[in-house]
């Protein structure tokens, strides 16, 4: 190797010992500097700190970015209505790069340097099944906004909750017999091939099977795949539904995709909306979406039959009557999935009031406060939909909508029940240790 | 038992192979050829610089994002018919990232006097910085550029995409261009000489040091025109430069580098076999067939197929 510049020699760049001292008392000045100072005071006048793991990068960014709206909206009506406990709320965002390690360090990031209440966010499934583990060992409340299986499966701990977005496995089986009615009996099912995916993949056939119909075909694509026309001929021929959802960056290009490979000549669609979430429907080329369904958490579109608080919550947010960003039609929002930021701040209230929550110590009690909750009424609080609470799941249930395509809206044509998503517990966290 | 998807999809997959092999070798080739056409020529770009400065540039990919990224933001700045913002980017974006990675060149490459391996340690800098400028000021979203026209070509079996197979109509004419810059200018002639031999051609009074920065920019413009191309079909997204180096890479080493031939010919066989193994087995088989390829050419022909052997 030629050095020629002495690129690689260190003792040339003359640091001394004086120097390296320097660095070091500018580095302890950092760790004592703001943002590391306890609150030398009773905890009582001290915000509560809610340490918010985001998809700031990576494939979940638009989501991330979403939910931190979102979560600074609802945060800032918790304050000003005399925040938790009467102390006020912060939130400390951290970058999860929708990645599952770094995800679970963020977590210890927050239980030993932010030394927050709690920690709240993340949607990926994967970045909540790596975290995990983490807001167990760190006894750490942990609650998520994921809609994946994994929480309600029992598979996780104690510590991890999901209580303002319903599971992929009750949506799918409440939405099943309106597909099987309405749309067809052969399904083939494109999905990612990651941990929410399969919750599609394992969900859906026995769902549609109860109803009478089959899944013929499973397409698994990657979730970083950038180009999928490679994908469509192992759709079968007689595929009468194709049942989608895609998630990351590349969206867009899937249906577009779908657009050009069928064009109108397609068998019936039924997706999730994450298949399109944060992307314009009236976008070119995806005209022939039109008359196609879509799952929907929460209405992008402001529908006719609006409640107060679901107006209220979306001026909150800041979202106009399409979904996207007041005064940036280009903007559109992740309406079906961030509204489960803004409940789950407020089943996070709700819990710490009935634990009296002071303070780390009262972890446990948080938990079990939380565990107790039962239902949330519809409201300002919960502006989705009413939802109940299974405290041995830690999950709620709550209402699915079915969006028709039509003239560039997306207009809810059915609503789930909250019976309709019901099924047996697959365990019980209540009987770990805490 | 018959009911198992799995099963499904094996008859399916019998049917298909049997009853639509012609269509969907048709599919799986015309998908094959579009990542070709836009593989050569990020590829090309790798390829000269490293042919010519003997330098390995990891944010090659980074210049591909910054092409589809300033394709996005001219086409949203003109208003009109979207062929009109699309031709602006397709000449002003590779402009721009030619200018940027001229002055990477001035300000880094050089004063590190090219050392190899301070090169790739430098260019792995430049590949974050420029990626979270992106992310910074374009955002963390995945946008559309309008395609210059939306034409869908009717086929018995399938549609398919009118601009793609511009895209592989434009590629060739690029390739061609390069090609006879190269071998009929004088440019391409001083380009040629200090590839041959740098000293050699500085003592005949070739300022090689502008022929390096001059290198430089035109690989990173070759990597952004390809993304100005691809970007009406696969959006511009801050992290989109990862697997055109990657496979640009690929397609260098099974080449030769600094072969303009072996960078073409490569192109076609990877993107191909990509678009074929990924129709009738998986995308994942043909990523790993291209991997082993690669192993399989470091170890018995390390100069690639159409490589000279290092003297």
């Amino acid at each position: 190797m030629t050095d020629k510049n002495g690129f690689f020699d260190l003792s040339k760049s003359g640091i001394t010992r004086r120097k390296a001292l320097k660095g070091l008392a500018a580095g302890a000045g950092l760790a004592v500097a703001p943002g590391f100072v306890r609150y030398a005071q009773a905890q009582s006048s001290a915000p509560i700190k809610i340490g918010f793991q985001s998809h700031r990068t990576g494939i979940g960014a638009a989501y991330g970015r979403w939910y931190e709206k979102t979560t600074a909206a609802a945060i800032k009506a918790i304050n000003a209505a005399g925040g938790i406990n009467g102390r006020q709320v912060e939130v400390i965002i951290e970058d999860d790069g929708t990645d599952p390690g770094r995800g679970a360090e963020v977590v210890g990031k927050f239980a030993t340097q932010h030394k927050t209440d709690i920690v709240f966010g993340t949607l990926f499934s994967h970045v909540v099944i790596g975290s995990a583990p983490a807001a167990g060992e760190a006894k750490m409340p942990y609650f998520v906004v994921s809609e994946g299986h994994h929480v309600a499966s029992t598979k996780l701990n104690r510590y991890v909750f999901q209580p303002g977005i319903t599971d992929v496995k009750s949506q799918i089986q409440s939405m099943a017999p309106w597909i099987a009615a309405n749309a067809g009996k052969k399904v083939t099912q494109i999905f990612p091939d990651f941990a929410f995916g399969y919750d599609h993949r394992d969900y859906l056939p026995p769902a549609l099977k109860a109803q009478g119909a089959d899944v013929i075909a499973q397409i698994a694509i990657p979730p970083t795949e950038s180009s999928f026309t490679k994908y469509f001929p192992q759709i079968p021929a007689e595929t009468e539904v194709i049942y989608h959802v895609m998630v990351g960056p590349a969206v867009l290009t899937f249906v577009k995709e779908l657009g050009e490979f069928y064009g109108s000549q397609r068998p019936q669609l039924f997706g999730f909306i994450d298949s399109l979430e944060a992307v314009d429907i009236n976008s070119p080329g995806l005209e022939f979406l039109d008359g196609s369904h879509f799952w929907e958490g929460s209405p992008r579109y402001a529908q006719a039959d609006d409640s107060e608080a679901q107006k209220a919550y979306r001026a909150a947010v800041g979202i106009d009557d399409n979904g996207a960003a007041v005064g940036d039609p280009k903007d559109v929002s992740t309406a079906a999935h961030m509204f489960g930021c803004w409940e789950t701040l407020y089943v996070v209230k709700k819990a710490m009031e009935d634990a009296g929550y002071k303070g780390p110590e009262d972890r446990a009690k948080l938990v079990e406060a939380t565990e107790a909750l039962k239902e949330f009424a519809e409201g300002p609080e919960h502006p989705q939909g009413p939802k109940t609470f299974n405290g041995k799941i830690h999950q709620c249930f709550g209402i699915q909508n079915i969006s028709k395509v039509e003239g560039g809206k997306l207009k809810v044509v059915h609503k789930t029940k909250i019976e309709d998503g019901l099924y047996e517990a697959e365990g019980d966290y209540t009987t770990q240790a805490l | 038992m018959a009911d198992r998807p799995e099963v499904h999809a094996w008859h399916h997959f019998i049917g298909r192979v049997t009853v639509h092999f012609g269509p969907h070798l048709l599919l799986a080739a015309l998908e094959g050829l579009v990542t070709s056409a836009v593989l050569a020529l990020t590829a090309l770009g790798l390829s000269l610089v490293f042919g010519v400065m003997r330098v390995v540039n990891v944010a090659h990919g980074e210049f591909f994002m910054l092409g589809a990224v300033l394709a996005w933001a001219i086409s949203t700045a003109i208003s009109g018919h979207p062929a009109l913002g699309f031709l602006a980017a397709l000449i002003i974006a590779p402009l721009i990232v030619g200018a940027i990675a001229l002055v990477a060149e001035r300000l880094v490459l050089r004063r590190l006097n090219y050392n190899p391996e301070a090169t790739i340690v430098a260019t792995i800098g430049m590949l974050y910085i420029i990626q979270q400028l992106a992310l910074t000021f374009y955002g963390p979203e995945a946008r559309p550029v309008e395609p210059p026209f939306n034409y869908r070509i009717l086929l018995p079996w399938f549609g398919y995409s009118g601009y793609k197979l511009s895209i592989i109509a434009a590629s060739a004419l690029l390739l061609i261009a390069t090609w006879l810059v190269l071998t009929r200018t004088r440019i391409g002639l001083i380009m040629r000489a200090t590839q041959y031999d740098s000293e050699t051609a500085q003592a005949f009074g070739i300022p090689v040091g502008r022929v390096y920065g001059g290198v430089f920019a035109l690989g990173a413009m070759l990597a952004a025109i390809a993304a100005v191309l691809i970007v009406p079909i696969s959006q511009a997204h801050y992290l989109m430069g990862q697997d055109p180096l990657l496979l640009s890479f690929i397609v260098v080493i099974i080449g030769g580098l600094g072969s303009l031939r072996g960078t073409v010919v490569a192109a076609v066989l990877i993107g191909l076999s990509d678009g074929i193994i990924s129709m009738f087995f998986s995308p994942t088989l043909a990523k790993i067939i291209a991997t082993l390829l690669v192993a399989m050419v470091l170890v018995f022909r390390p100069q690639g197929l159409f490589g000279t052997a290092s003297r």
